[in-house]
């Protein structure tokens, strides 16, 4: 043997284009980076390598451009819709092309040619748990971020006459999402001077036990403040579950939204009233 | 020892309270204003906890105090001015307040106390008349 560095990164150095032929073509077989163009892909990969030649080769101490890349490439692959599999896979089918390149190197010497093959496996497995932790941690970020947007969409309070808001909810109550409405309705009655809240929950799917207990809440805290809640638009098989499961929300409960505004007006003392329509001459 | 001041407007007394509460402070309150509603003859309670920030059980306790005891000597109880994350904080403790009467501003607390004085004035003229 001519030369003396025979380590990992000294391997990846010396037969950097090799190995880049090789994990491009692999890739392609594989025929999960359709998403990609083939320049992107022949980006990252040279990126990966770079990195690696600059790393000391053992498989605790990764350096921090490796992790910064890695963290890249996980970030960008989570936005753009990758799987689990595509995004590890990218990096797990380096092994092929490292491990023909280390055979290469130390045809001579199998001893050492073993060595290095396992040296360099633990390696890229390393890196791939890494990506894989970087890439679901991504996910989870956004997947809260969606979460947040929703829950700030899906509780609007509406003014239906001076004094009077509606509460429209759509989709399951938790009680995540019953402290964003009851914070919003609350400065809603503030801001408002509102003396009735209608809650409309003709969009809640079940109503057991703990979204009741989650309405009763909401509904407490606005009597607090001095507005008087009525609940609409709880649907005849909500309302048999209801009664089934035992539980009973102690307010004026109307069938319609119509309804319960009707009942509110009167309540603040006023009447709608029907008159002969206007004939336009 | 700090006092907080009770105020007679017509047949209501008005609470303002405008310091936080200390426990001492808040059960010279209810003792001044059980003695006061009887000396006044007083038929509401008026409690304006607009300036109030934080509120733990024992505040909350309080008032259902408060009014428990109104009530008995015939007085009506209003807390108005509640501030959302004090309404919250209450309903998070479970104290819903369940025999005090609530109101936004001290504006409606007061016609809410002047409807139900009006309404015990018909009735006593309604009792007059049928002896």
């Amino acid at each position: 043997m001519a030369r003396q560095p025979a380590s990992l990164n000294g391997i990846v150095a010396a037969h950097e284009d090799e190995i880049l032929r090789e994990w491009q073509r692999v890739l392609s077989l594989g025929g999960t980076e359709r998403r990609l163009t083939g320049r992107e892909i022949e980006a990252q990969c040279r990126a990966v390598l770079e990195a690696l030649k600059e790393s000391s080769g053992g498989t605790e101490e990764v350096s921090d451009r490796l992790q910064d890349l890695l963290a890249e490439i996980s970030r960008n692959r989570a936005t753009q819709g990758f799987g689990v599999t595509e995004t590890v896979g990218f990096l797990l089918s380096l092994k092929r092309p490292l491990v023909d390149a280390i055979g290469r190197e130390h045809a001579k010497a199998p001893a050492i040619a073993l060595r290095e093959t396992l040296a360099s496996t633990e390696l890229v497995d390393g890196l791939a748990l890494r990506l894989m932790d970087a890439f679901v941690r991504n996910r989870e970020e956004i997947i809260i971020r969606q979460q947040q947007e929703i829950a700030e969409l899906s509780t609007p309070v509406v003014k239906l006459w001076d004094g009077i808001l509606a509460v429209p909810l759509i989709g399951t109550l938790d009680s995540s999402r019953t402290q964003v409405v009851m914070e919003n309705l609350l400065q809603a009655i503030v801001d408002q001077s509102a003396q009735m809240t209608i809650i409309d929950i003709t969009g809640v799917p079940t109503v057991d036990t703990l979204v009741a207990q989650h309405l009763l809440k909401t509904i407490a805290a606005a009597r607090l403040m001095g507005a008087d809640c009525i609940i609409s638009g709880i649907r005849p098989q909500i309302a048999q579950t209801m009664v089934h499961l035992g539980v009973e929300l102690s307010v004026v409960s109307k069938a319609t939204l119509a309804e319960a505004l009707a009942h509110a007006l009167l309540k603040t003392g006023r009447a709608v009233v029907t008159r002969r329509p206007v004939v336009e001459a | 020892m700090d006092r907080i001041p009770i105020l007679k407007i017509g047949a209501a007394l008005l609470v303002t309270i405008q310091v936080d509460l200390h426990d001492s402070v808040a059960m010279a309150l209810e003792e001044d204003l059980s003695n006061m509603i009887v000396k006044a003859g007083a038929k509401g309670v008026l409690i304006d906890i607009s300036a109030l920030e934080i509120v733990d059980s024992f505040i909350g306790r309080m008032l259902a105090n408060i009014a428990g005891v109104a009530r008995m000597l015939d007085a009506d109880t209003v807390v108005v001015g509640m501030r959302p994350a004090v309404a919250i904080t209450l309903v998070e403790l479970g104290l819903s307040l369940p025999g005090v009467k609530t109101a936004l501003n001290a504006e409606r607390g007061m016609a809410l106390i002047q409807r139900r004085v009006a309404e015990s004035g018909l009735e006593a003229d309604h009792a007059a008349g049928e002896f």
